[in-house]
């Protein structure tokens, strides 16, 4: 931009990519509406949103990554990426407070009246075996954090081997994990919706879900960066927000094993047990 | 510290490529933005824009409420839902109006006006920084504002229920907003908040990450302008209590769509569970709504007594306390819910807390005063105003503050006044005496001081004329959200819905001011203010450079 730059902040050049997203968000609720409610087109305008979204995304950050290779995320830049970085975790971390507010609301306080008579879960819900599948889960979710580690000490000590074989191996950890995790909602002995407890354990798990996939996937963009060779020793942050994500997904799912799994399922009738 | 050279910018003169200061060609300047001032301009458009429609939603109310029985209520519901309006569609008609003044005046006029605006004006000014940290993401910050307003009037004219339009007022309370509002009028002002919301934590990333990394060498914290600390505890409030209202309004979205039964007590679920989500967010909300008044307010007490701050660092961590304890006192908005005695004193307790901290501001504003050199420009009159209005309010918030009373004023336009003296009357005297204060500076032109003035006292008058008579009528038990009276209720409401019209008055003097000025005012000065101008923003030219400090100046 301006020639007299006399500093290391990113001054930049104008974007249209902030307006597509907003006109794609748009959409997408105007589309989701429509289509909850029946109005033909709803589910086109909604997927067209949802593309818009994801297109706005794709090349925002493929920016960002030009931005990096042109030299423009100078140290103190990289010291926003990363303050960036924390703070919106944080504001996930208060995201989910909200539903494990709703999910211990009800645990600690259920009804007194009918149909629940203070009975949590309610009667006639059978839980899964907090020890069969959730436990495997929170082994797999576990040793990816240690995997994810690995690559991310591969990549300080200049190896691009191991960070590639680490991450290979997160990822895959980390779709091992979705896919059990779709394979026990196919299989769950209650429904989505119709009492607190399932009402709670879907929407807690299945947020989760979402952000494990959100994660893998901005791992599956850094594993295709590590063979691009996109990555130094001293410039990775992209590596580093998506490890940082991904012991956040890790840690919510500690509290959701423990809390809903373990302790929420607790004196319930188990289920094929 | 650095001087910095104005160029001859104009946004009139299209053939300035030679220079480093040039602007991007209008779509991109306007539509593609990545400058912070000219994002903050579109966000004052927006918030003015907004605040004319919510204004004018709250002046047919007053109508309606001029007089007992329904006056024009029918006829509008007959205009919005066609010729063959019921009453109760009329009464719905009603529950939108109050749904849609409440909401749009919070999330698209005040929030808009004091954070993206101000904020993004002059936060990176007074820091010393040339910009934002995230540039580009402060642009979609203001362009998520646009499809999240849209979805909001888009909703009045799809069915919510007995009628057309989101009729459960701001707070979105279950059931009414669930089993009580079938229609998708209400899952598009859900997916509205949700929205401004994502809107507003991008906001609050970038200003924290700004105000913590871009700071001009010297500038330590603790010589930051109280406006920039206000912002920052904003941002903090932002961050954390608006992803629980988006948790919180997606169970209302499934419960409404998806058959979850979160807040369906005949599900087993507990609609009281919404209130407390509701109001983790809604209580650190009114801090959001008032903390950069208060820092806006301490910047102009201080110019205009040319005197720094009394007692600076207790007003910076007064704030920051506010921000704290206001997250730990939600469900004094809740004392009727059948809450234990033991909760409600420990929540009337805790609300009295944050009597403490705003004290300080109060008396630390009337001591920065004491033996200044005072000028009474148009800024100081609506932050002098700010200061006694906002205590006002304060006052009657320690009365409602108390359980037992509010078990009788709860719901009662008591509550009513109490809220619109610390918004009405506070935020929006914010919002006026910022806009006085930096509007040479934004625009290069200055404002008629005359006009000013008259704003100021003709919307002074009428904003007191138009509240005032609510504290009566609250504690004669008047409830709110009716559009209906007895009788007995008469008198003060139609002292009310005169008020109104005053204001109304007032608000035409502001923008004959605005135009007039715009086109005809005279040039501004770096420096309007004088000597008691310390700020950052008074040492660039008016308006500033198109990319300002490109070195940054040094503070010792």
């Amino acid at each position: 931009m301006a020639g007299a730059k006399n500093h290391d902040y990113h001054i930049l050049p104008p974007s249209i990519w902030p307006l597509m997203g907003s006109m794609s968000a748009l959409a997408l609720a105007v589309g989701a509406v429509m289509w909850m409610h029946e109005y033909a087109g709803g589910g086109g305008l909604f997927f067209l949103g949802v593309a818009g979204v994801l297109a706005t995304m794709f090349f925002w950050w493929s920016d960002v990554i030009r931005e990096a290779h042109a030299g423009d995320h100078t140290p103190v830049v990289q010291l926003h990426l990363r303050y960036g970085m924390i703070l919106f975790i944080a504001s996930e971390v208060m995201f989910f407070v909200g539903w494990f507010w709703a999910f211990f609301d009800f645990s600690l306080f259920p009804s007194a009246l009918a149909p629940i008579k203070g009975l949590f879960p309610s009667e006639g819900i059978e839980v899964m075996n907090a020890f069969e599948l959730p436990l495997l889960n929170t082994l797999i979710l576990l040793c990816s954090g240690t995997t994810v580690t690995w690559a991310h000490h591969a990549l300080i000590h200049g190896d691009r081997d191991g960070l590639k074989k680490g991450l290979l191996a997160t990822i895959i950890l980390g779709a091992l994990f979705s896919a059990i995790q779709a394979y026990e909602y196919a299989h769950a002995p209650f429904e989505f919706g119709g009492t607190p407890y399932s009402s709670g354990f879907y929407m807690a798990t299945g947020f989760h879900g979402f952000h494990v996939l959100v994660g893998t996937i901005f791992l599956i963009v850094c594993y295709i960066r590590a063979v691009r060779g996109d990555f130094t020793p001293r410039q990775h942050f992209g590596f580093e927000a998506a490890a940082w994500y991904w012991h956040f997904v890790d840690v919510v799912w500690l509290f959701l094993f423990v809390a809903v799994y373990v302790w929420g399922g607790w004196g319930a009738p188990v289920h094929g047990g | 510290m650095t001087t910095i050279v104005a160029d001859a910018h104009g946004a009139h003169d299209a053939h300035d490529h030679h220079d480093a200061d040039h602007k991007p060609a209008f779509f991109q300047r306007w539509f593609m933005s990545t400058n912070h001032k000219d994002i903050g301009t579109l966000y004052l458009i927006f918030a003015i824009i907004a605040g004319i429609i919510g204004g004018a939603i709250s002046g047919l109310m007053r109508a309606e409420l001029a007089q007992p029985g329904i006056q024009y209520l029918h006829t509008w519901a007959m205009m919005s839902d066609g010729p063959d309006a019921t009453m109760d569609q009329a009464y719905h008609l009603w529950n939108v109006l109050i749904t849609a003044h409440g909401l749009i005046m919070v999330f698209f006029m005040v929030m808009p006006a004091m954070i993206g605006g101000f904020g993004n004006w002059f936060v990176p000014i007074m820091i010393g920084a040339p910009d934002m940290a995230f540039p580009r993401m402060n642009n979609i910050s203001f362009w998520l504002l646009i499809p999240a307003f849209a979805l909001l009037l888009g909703s009045t004219f799809v069915p919510g229920g007995t009628g057309n339009g989101a009729g459960t007022g701001w707070t979105v309370y279950a059931p009414l907003s669930t089993s009580g509002s079938a229609g998708p009028a209400v899952d598009l002002a859900i997916l509205s908040l949700h929205i401004a919301g994502a809107s507003s934590i991008l906001g609050a990333v970038n200003f924290i990450t700004t105000i913590f990394n871009m700071r001009a060498p010297g500038m330590t914290l603790h010589k930051m302008p109280l406006f920039v600390w206000s912002v920052l505890v904003t941002a903090f409030l932002l961050l954390l209590a608006l992803p629980v209202l988006a948790a919180a309004i997606t169970m209302l979205l499934t419960d409404r769509n998806f058959g979850t039964t979160f807040y369906d007590a005949a599900g087993g679920g507990d609609p009281e569970l919404y209130q407390h989500l509701f109001w983790f967010f809604g209580h650190p909300e009114v801090y959001i709504m008032i903390l950069p008044g208060f820092g806006i307010v301490s910047q102009i007490i201080s110019t205009f007594s040319r005197k720094p701050i009394f007692g600076y660092l207790g007003m910076a961590y007064a704030m920051v306390a506010i921000g704290v304890v206001g997250f730990v006192v939600w469900a004094h908005h809740m004392f009727t819910t059948g809450m234990s005695v033991n909760v409600k004193m420990y929540f009337t307790a805790a609300t009295m807390v944050i009597a403490v901290p705003t004290g300080i501001k109060i008396f630390s504003w009337i001591a920065t005063m004491w033996g200044g050199s005072m000028t009474y420009k148009t800024p100081m009159v609506w932050a002098l105003g700010f200061i006694f209005m906002f205590t006002v309010g304060g006052v009657t918030g320690v009365v409602l503050a108390n359980g037992g009373v509010d078990d009788v004023m709860h719901d009662t336009y008591y509550v009513v006044a109490h809220f619109h003296y610390v918004l009405s009357l506070g935020a929006v005297f914010g919002l006026f005496a910022g806009f006085y204060y930096w509007f040479p500076k934004m625009s290069g032109k200055m404002y008629n001081e005359f006009l000013g003035q008259l704003h100021f006292w003709v919307f002074f008058i009428g904003v007191n004329v138009l509240f005032f008579p609510m504290h009566f009528l609250g504690l004669s038990g008047m409830p709110r959200r009716y559009p209906d009276y007895p009788e007995a209720f008469a008198y003060w409401n139609a002292v009310a819905s005169h008020g109104y019209e005053i204001m109304a008055a007032g608000m035409g003097v502001f923008f004959i001011n605005l135009i007039w000025s715009l086109i005809a005012g005279k040039k501004a000065d770096a420096n309007p203010w004088g000597e008691g101008a310390t700020t950052l923003e008074w040492t660039l030219s008016s308006p500033p450079p198109f990319h300002q400090f490109e070195t940054l100046p040094q503070i010792d």
